[in-house]
This record gives C-alpha cells, sequence and structure tokens, in this order.
C-alpha cells in the first residue's frame, strides 16, 4: 500500500483496510459523507480513498467555516473595516477569502486596518490597548468556535469595554447536514461525524439522522486510522441492520457535550431565523447572531451594513462540492482559474477546504489514484 | 483555525481562574480553561487548545499521539504555531 507506512500503526491500517473491505456486501456501493473539512483534510493528505475497497465512496460535506461564508457578509466586514478609527481582527483563515469586492487582504493593502488575530481574546487586547478605536472582531466558525467568541464577549461585557464588538457568522453544523439530507441531489449511507464540534454539542443532537432518516453516524477522531475505523463502524452497523449515533472519538468527545460553552453560547447568541451558506443557500435557524442583550457588543447594531447579497461567480462549484455532489476536480475552474493563490471560490482557499486539501496533496480523478495503486494495494493484501 | 492542538498545564493564575500558561511544542502561552471549569485542571494535565481556549481535557497519551499527527501535517501547523507565538491573552 503506497502510503500506508507512513500510518502510526500500519499494521492495524492494513487489518483496518481489510475488515473493510469484507465488510461491504458483493454489489452494493456505500457512499458516507465526511461532515467536516478537518477530515477531508487527512483524507487526502493521506490518501485514504486508495485504502479503501471501489464499493465505499467518500463524499465531502459543508463542514469548513471559512468555505460556507457567502461573499456578502466578507463585504460587509470590509465595509466594516473601511469605516474610520475601526480595526478589524480576523483569523488568518479569512484574509484571502473573496468577496464581491475583493478580500480582507485586498482591503489591507487599500490602507484598512486589518489585523490576524490566533483568538477572539487577543481582539480583546487590542480593544483595551486602543481605547480611541473601535475593534471589531470577525467572528467564524462552527459550534467548535462560537463558545470562544461567547466568552470574549462575556469578559468583555464584565470588563464594561465599550469599543469593542463582534460580527458574527458563526454556523451551525445540524441545520447544514439536515438541508443535505433534504436536497434531492445526492444518496447518502451514512455520516462521519465532526469530531471538535461535537466536543461543544455532544452526541445527541444528531440522533435525529439515525432516528428520523435511517443514516447512521459515526463521530470520528482526525487520524487515518480514526477515520478508516469510522467507515468500519458505519459499515458494521448497516451489514448489521442497525442505524446509531455512535463515538468513535471518546476520548475527546463527551456524550453530552460541554455543558459550560453550550450555556455561554445560549446566552451572548440566538438564533438568526435564516442564514445564507456558500452554495447551499438560505438556511432556517442556521446561524447566530448576538443576543439583544449584548447588542452593544454587535457589529450589525453598531455599524451600517450594506447586507447586499452578492452571487457567486458563475464558474464557482462551490456549492456543488460543499453538498458532496462534484468532487473538487470535477469544477471546471479547478487547478486552473482557481487555486490556492488566486481563489475563485472558498473551499480553495483554507487548508480545511476540499478544493485545497485536493489540490495541495495531488491532481488525479480519483480512478487514476486507484489505478495508480491498485497493483501494490492486490501484492499487499497477498502478503498480509 | 479548526486544528485543536494538545497543550500541558503549567501554570494556573491567581489573578484570573479562567487563565492558564499550556505548553505547547515548547510555545509557553496564557489560554483560557473557563469551558473546563468543570474539570478542576492542574498543572501536567493535557488540554486540546482551539482559538486560545481549552476545549477538552485529554489524556497525554492522546496528546502525543495527536502531537505526531499534526507534526505530519507540516504546513497547517506551523502556521497555527506561529499564529499561537503571536498571541497574548491576558
Ligand atoms: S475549484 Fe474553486 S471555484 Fe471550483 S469548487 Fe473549488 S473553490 Fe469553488
Amino acid at each position: 500500500m503506497r502510503f500506508v507506512d507512513e500510518f502510526r500503526d500500519a499494521d492495524r491500517a492494513r487489518a483496518l483496510a481489510a475488515r473493510i473491505a469484507e465488510s461491504c456486501r458483493p454489489g452494493r456501493t456505500y457512499t458516507f459523507m465526511e461532515v467536516c473539512g478537518g477530515h477531508t483534510h487527512t483524507i487526502y493528505k493521506h490518501g485514504l480513498e486508495d485504502h479503501l475497497p471501489p464499493e465505499v465512496n467518500l463524499v465531502h460535506g459543508p463542514g469548513c467555516p471559512v468555505c460556507v461564508i457567502p461573499m456578502g457578509r466578507v463585504d460587509d466586514a470590509i465595509h466594516i473595516a473601511r469605516q474610520p478609527g475601526v480595526i478589524m481582527t480576523s483569523f488568518g483563515d479569512m484574509m484571502r477569502v473573496p468577496g464581491g469586492t475583493g478580500s480582507f487582504l485586498d482591503a489591507k493593502a487599500a490602507g484598512a486596518d486589518i489585523r490576524m488575530v490566533y483568538s477572539p481574546l487577543d481582539a480583546l487586547k487590542i480593544a483595551r490597548a486602543n481605547p480611541d478605536r473601535k475593534v471589531v472582531f470577525m467572528a467564524i466558525g462552527f459550534e467548535t468556535t462560537a463558545p470562544s467568541t461567547a466568552m470574549t464577549v462575556l469578559r468583555a461585557a464584565e470588563e464594561g469595554l465599550s469599543n469593542f464588538s463582534v460580527f458574527c457568522n458563526h454556523v451551525m453544523i445540524i441545520p447544514a447536514v439536515k438541508a443535505i439530507l433534504d436536497s434531492p441531489d445526492l444518496r447518502l449511507d451514512g455520516f462521519i461525524g465532526p469530531g471538535h464540534v461535537s466536543a461543544v454539542i455532544g452526541c445527541q443532537p444528531y440522533e435525529f439522522i439515525a432516528r428520523d432518516y435511517g443514516k447512521p453516524l459515526v463521530v470520528a477522531g482526525f487520524e487515518p486510522l480514526d477515520i478508516l475505523t469510522s467507515v468500519h463502524m458505519l459499515l458494521t452497523q448497516l451489514a448489521e441492520g442497525r442505524c446509531e449515533v455512535e463515538n468513535q472519538y471518546a476520548r475527546v468527545v463527551p456524550w453530552h457535550g460541554n455543558r459550560i460553552a453550550l450555556s455561554a453560547i445560549g446566552r451572548v447568541m440566538r438564533l438568526r431565523p435564516h442564514f445564507e451558506f456558500r452554495g447551499l443557500g438560505f438556511i432556517a435557524h442556521s446561524a447566530l447572531a448576538m443576543a439583544d442583550e449584548y447588542a452593544a457588543f454587535d457589529a450589525e447594531r453598531v455599524f451600517d451594513l450594506p447586507g447586499v447579497r452578492v452571487a457567486d461567480p458563475k464558474s464557482c462549484q462551490c456549492g456543488e462540492v460543499l453538498k458532496g455532489v462534484l468532487k473538487p476536480w470535477e469544477c471546471k475552474v479547478f487547478g486552473t482559474a482557481c487555486t490556492p493563490e488566486t481563489p475563485i471560490g472558498t473551499c480553495m482557499v483554507s487548508s480545511e477546504g476540499a478544493c485545497a486539501a485536493y489540490y495541495n496533496f495531488g491532481r488525479f480523478s480519483r480512478d487514476q489514484m486507484r489505478a495508480a495503486a491498485r497493483e501494490p494495494l492486490a501484492e499487499e493484501a497477498s502478503r498480509a | 483555525m479548526c486544528l485543536g492542538i494538545p497543550g500541558e498545564l503549567v501554570e494556573r493564575l491567581p489573578e484570573h481562574e479562567d487563565l492558564a500558561v499550556v505548553d505547547v511544542s515548547g510555545v509557553r502561552r496564557r489560554i483560557n480553561i473557563g469551558l473546563l471549569a468543570d474539570e478542576r485542571l492542574a498543572p501536567g494535565d493535557w488540554v486540546l487548545v482551539h482559538v486560545g481556549f481549552a476545549l477538552s481535557k485529554i489524556s497525554e497519551k492522546e496528546a502525543q499521539a495527536v502531537l505526531d499527527y499534526l507534526r505530519g501535517l507540516g504546513q497547517p501547523y506551523a502556521d497555527e504555531l506561529d499564529a499561537l507565538r503571536a498571541s497574548d491573552i491576558a
């Protein structure tokens, strides 16, 4: 096997690959969605698809927070950044995300004060140090990151800071997954559930996927063996006629999530009636805004925003990639007009984006990769 | 930004109960441990750090496994460590 020797436990990887192959019912194919961009990254980095039998197909889901930010929100953030006296702060991943009028990097080059931070608490520190400026934190991320923003706002309120606000773009994984389940485009047999999101929300919120949609879900860790194990757990459920939520990543994810994180989100934020996900369109109750009690920290109320919806460029097929309908290389501009240096779509920006992950780790189509991997695979199998 | 990186708690800060110093691959920074207030963290404990907040308490064995994995990622981990180095949470 081509990559298997890189694994920490190559023997276990081989054994798992063999058990996965045995668990497939002859003549049946299986399509599993890995919801989280971190999983996508691992899958491409380690060429995991090469270790799976041809019956098992992995498709990528919407769980890359940078990838789902719609263009109009980037434009709104840049509008805020251009206001006099504003310091905009943001995670590094946001800097190159294209909006309709360019990216943060472009706005910075044109004179806006936009600073990269590691943590929302670093943005808070900038606010303390610059009382005569308005410091805004561009908050993005799924439930993994939302508690950090919420805790930061609670801290700002405690300190009575009046020059700090949050441009809240936090999104929620469950409504995004539900939108995919309700979309007619895709037939899925199960889900590899996100790891770190689940550390916050726990495993219970996924139960409706098993109960109402009849699809198993396994919350998985980020190492190659975690993902192979989770695929095997999904196949085993299907073979045994079970359909459940299982937790492969219990060493990090408690079944009930993190009580303090959930209550911080609940105090500081409220559900939006709807929010646009890039490529997926508007999804009901899919994102968080600042609660009324914290209006003073809400950049959407502190500043007048254009709030203009901007359609994705025609050539961009991120929506199809985020829904798992298209593989990155099937997008017409992949690797030609759209590269990590000159991204057209968001999936090419973040290292968790499917297009960037795929671009960085290989440019073959899966069939080509298979053909290249098949012979060593067969050899390996006969030796094992 | 989505990476969770393991850090070893080296010191709790008496002046702020939510802050602690962690060591991440030799980089020592203050982080917020308020989300794990239920865990009664002490020096020597390992946590998974995400954007300056401890998200989960993990075993040392798990921490080493995650570190191996992150080192294997190359650039994304280097970027994350650089971002952490620039961080100054108080
Ligand atoms: S190649 Fe670019 S435009 Fe096409 S789906 Fe990927 S990120 Fe979007």
